[in-house]
């Protein structure tokens, strides 16, 4: 991993991770943790709509595609018709061009092929305008 | 002794064990979670052998629901990958590719290659982490938070 990694703490940024893998949740979870940015986990996208219908809300949601119960498909249409603004990143290992374009349309604001990294992290951030890359 | 850990650890690169995202993990050490890496792996191995089990059974059913098994193979494809998992991960790809062509004999051959690429990963893991506990705290806490 080369260069600094931003420490975001003090923009009080916070952001839901969305997987139903355990393995990714403990990983995007901490990944999130080193940037300084104060994060939850859900296992699928009923999950996530549900938080939200709680009344909680995400400056970020990292969204996994396959999912049981409702996918993040399925589960970015439903925040957006909820008017949920959050940015949405999609995170997948699928990155066949039709299956990423139906993610896209669904709703989100940016992509990062699993696996998650610092970088990759740090490009959905500045990507988003999260934070400005010197 | 740490020495050995680092000898240790850089094997399993050399070897194709695992790849440059395990690092990308041992990044995410802190003095809070010194043992990050340890446990993710833990949590993996748990994972894994549930869906190990899974396919095990869907198999031994003798029905291919090719479907099926691709589903159980992708979520182990994604732990593998997440962690590093490098040999075990192009099995589960071999594997779905089978699925695809539909080739039940495919299946049943690249399975066992994952079983043993996974249970092959699970020793030497084991070993790694053993050694890196009893090396001390260098080894294990990459940086102070």
């Amino acid at each position: 991993m080369a260069g600094e990694v931003p420490n975001l703490e003090a923009s009080k940024l916070t952001a839901l991770v969305v997987d139903d893998n355990f393995v990714n949740q403990s990983v995007h979870h901490k990944l999130l943790d080193r940037l300084g940015i104060k994060n939850d986990v859900v296992s699928n996208g009923q999950e996530a709509v549900d938080v939200h219908c709680s009344g909680r809300n995400y400056d970020l949601i990292l969204m996994d595609m396959d999912m049981p119960i409702m996918n993040g498909i399925q589960a970015t249409r439903r925040l957006r018709e909820m008017g949920i603004e959050s940015k949405i990143a999609g995170v997948t290992t699928r990155a066949e061009e039709e299956e990423v374009k139906e993610f896209m349309e669904a709703g989100l604001n940016d992509f990062q092929e699993k696996p998650l990294t610092i970088s990759k992290l740090v490009s959905i951030l500045h990507n988003l305008e999260f934070y400005v890359q010197t | 002794m740490q020495r050995q850990v680092a000898l240790i650890k850089q094997s399993l690169f050399d070897q194709g064990y695992l790849d440059e995202q395990f690092m990308e993990l041992e990044e995410l050490q802190d003095d809070v979670n010194p043992n990050f890496v340890e446990e993710v792996a833990t949590l993996y191995f748990k994972d894994s052998a549930r869906l190990i089990n899974s396919i095990d059974q869907a198999l031994e059913r003798g029905s291919f629901d090719f479907n099926r098994l691709d589903n159980y193979m992708h979520q182990f494809k994604g732990s593998s990958t997440s962690i590093g998992a490098s040999k075990v991960k192009t099995e589960c790809t071999m594997f779905r590719e089978y699925c695809r062509m539909g080739n039940a004999e495919g299946c049943l051959r690249t399975f066992q290659q994952v079983k043993k690429e996974h249970a092959t990963l699970r020793k030497k893991l084991e070993h790694y982490f053993q050694l890196a506990r009893q090396a001390g705290p260098k080894e294990t806490a990459r940086r102070s938070k």
